[in-house]
């Protein structure tokens, strides 16, 4: 059997994990058999689709055109899911898009740029999926916690504004606090990696059949990638979500 | 009599447009002694102290400081000017030492020391870490680091209300040295008491309009009875 190619039959048997899984929720009482089955269905559909579409776009002879199009729509579903889950953040949707952008601009730009990776529908679309994908959950935390802070932290944020510091000076200490919290897990995670968990990229590489040593060059790559993408988008939507909380006059805006 | 005025309000409407705390006011700050800013909780007095110090703007109407509509100064050299101290007094992060860092960095422990001695503290609290002082010696320290910017008038939104009897005469002495040296006050109070011991001038504020306003002899004649009582009038009545 070609490594690469686990085959249907191969598909079926991995599926006995999940039996697994429904048979302790049953065993425990869990209540949790329909909703695991629900994932695993709903991760192999979409799954297939990327696949599929992932295919599509690879093959065709407009593949660069194609392949620039989903990164797009990727950046705005990606934009969509940050306001549905911090719809309180002001202008979130929007700052999201351009945090994202200018993430996309300044990770890719790298890895294409230095030719890293050769710029074609096959790398584009996966490493901006690793963008996105990994940005997601730090932009969501930030920028509530950032939103939150605002409010929470209004004495000592009005107090610095009375002593005739900028916005931005007033602001600061806030948001130095809040961009640590959601740098610092992505760091540790980082530090861990290869002693607690074997990533998913390098992991999938070998099962793939590629040499372990080339599969690690990818992972550390791609790891980078994570880590220079989550910096970027979250000090982008830190800065826009900062100039939305104060009026041109240095001015915290009181939101109920 | 312009010159004697160090704010001057005009028609000012203030809060939500929909449901104003403000409702029109119109009232000459006087440029010496400490005017007290009295009345009922909700009736505009800390809306008020916030639109002299820009941290909120009008909905309409206009405020002059110094001569100029205070939309035209740099909102940071107006607060450094027009400095503002507040009920719970804010402490940043790290020593008594980097708090005045927020208000004059690069201050030189002189300069430091000079002001704490101002403010009646020790110098050994300059390396105390700041929010380990007591509510007196926080409310004490806000101060000074309000003074470090040299500003012309301290706007003081209840700042002793928090406070027990000792630390709130503390600071109504300092208050009084202040007034005295030549740093006129804005001053809201709901205590009665305070209000008679500190204020030269009264403004009195019902429903965001202005119910009385003047010297705090005058107010104690004042016709309408709860004027009268929202300056403590009664307590001197009470007692003699």
């Amino acid at each position: 059997m070609n490594a690469a190619d686990i085959g249907l039959t191969g598909l079926a048997a991995s599926s006995i994990l999940i039996a697994v899984g429904v048979a302790i929720s049953m065993w425990r009482h869990l209540g949790l058999e329909g909703q695991l089955l629900w994932a695993a269905l709903r991760a192999l559909v979409q799954l297939l689709i990327v696949g599929f579409a992932l295919q599509l776009v690879i093959d065709n002879e407009n593949s660069l055109v194609y392949s620039l199009i989903w990164l797009a729509v990727m950046q705005l579903f990606a934009s969509y899911t940050t306001w549905r889950r911090a719809p309180e953040v002001p202008s979130v949707f929007l700052l999201a898009l351009i945090a994202y952008s200018a993430s996309m601009i300044v990770t890719l730009g790298v890895l294409f740029g230095f030719q890293v990776y050769e710029f074609e529908g096959r790398t584009i679309v996966p490493l901006a999926g690793i963008v996105v994908g990994n940005s997601l959950s730090a932009t969501v935390l930030l920028s509530r916690r950032i939103f939150d802070a605002g409010r929470e932290r209004r004495t000592e944020i009005e107090g610095r504004l009375a002593l005739g510091l900028s916005a931005v000076d007033a602001f600061q200490p806030v948001l130095r606090n809040s961009l640590r919290t959601a740098l610092i897990p992505q760091i540790e995670s980082t530090k861990a990696v290869g002693i607690i968990a074997l990533p998913g990229a390098m992991v999938g590489l070998i099962l793939a059949g590629v040499d372990p040593a080339d599969a690690v060059r990818v992972q550390i790559s791609v790891m980078y990638l994570v880590l220079g993408s989550v910096a970027t988008t979250t000090a982008v939507m830190s800065l826009g979500i900062s100039r939305k909380m104060f009026t041109s006059s240095d001015q915290l805006i009181r939101r109920s | 009599m312009t010159t004697s005025a160090t704010f001057e309000l005009s028609g000012v409407v203030a809060g939500p447009p929909d449901a104003p705390i403000l409702r029109g006011i119109s009232l000459e700050v006087p440029c010496e002694g400490i005017l007290a800013v009295a009345g009922p909780s909700g009736s505009g007095k800390s809306t008020l102290l916030r639109l002299l110090n820009r941290l909120d703007d009008p909905v309409s109407g206009s405020i002059r400081w110094d001569g100029r509509d205070i939309t035209e100064w740099d909102p940071r050299e107006l607060r450094r000017n027009v400095a503002m101290i507040f009920q719970s007094a804010p402490i940043f992060p790290g020593t008594v030492l980097d708090n005045f860092e927020v208000a004059l960095p690069g201050i030189d422990l002189d300069r430091a020391n000079h002001v704490l001695d101002r403010v009646g503290m020790p110098s050994e609290l300059l390396e105390r870490p700041a929010d380990q002082l007591s509510g007196g010696e926080a409310q004490r320290m806000s101060i000074a680091r309000a003074l470090l910017t040299e500003p012309r008038v301290l706007l003081a939104d209840e700042p002793t209300a928090a406070l027990d009897t000792a630390a709130r005469r503390t600071i109504e002495d300092l208050a009084r040295g202040l007034a005295d040296s030549g740093v006129p006050l804005v001053w809201i109070t709901h205590d009665t008491a305070q209000l008679r011991r500190l204020a030269d001038h009264a403004v009195v504020l019902i429903e965001g309009d202005i119910a009385a306003f003047g010297h705090l002899a005058e107010l104690n004649r004042h016709g309408d009875a709860r004027v009268r009582e929202l300056v403590g009038a009664t307590l001197d009545e009470e007692s003699e």
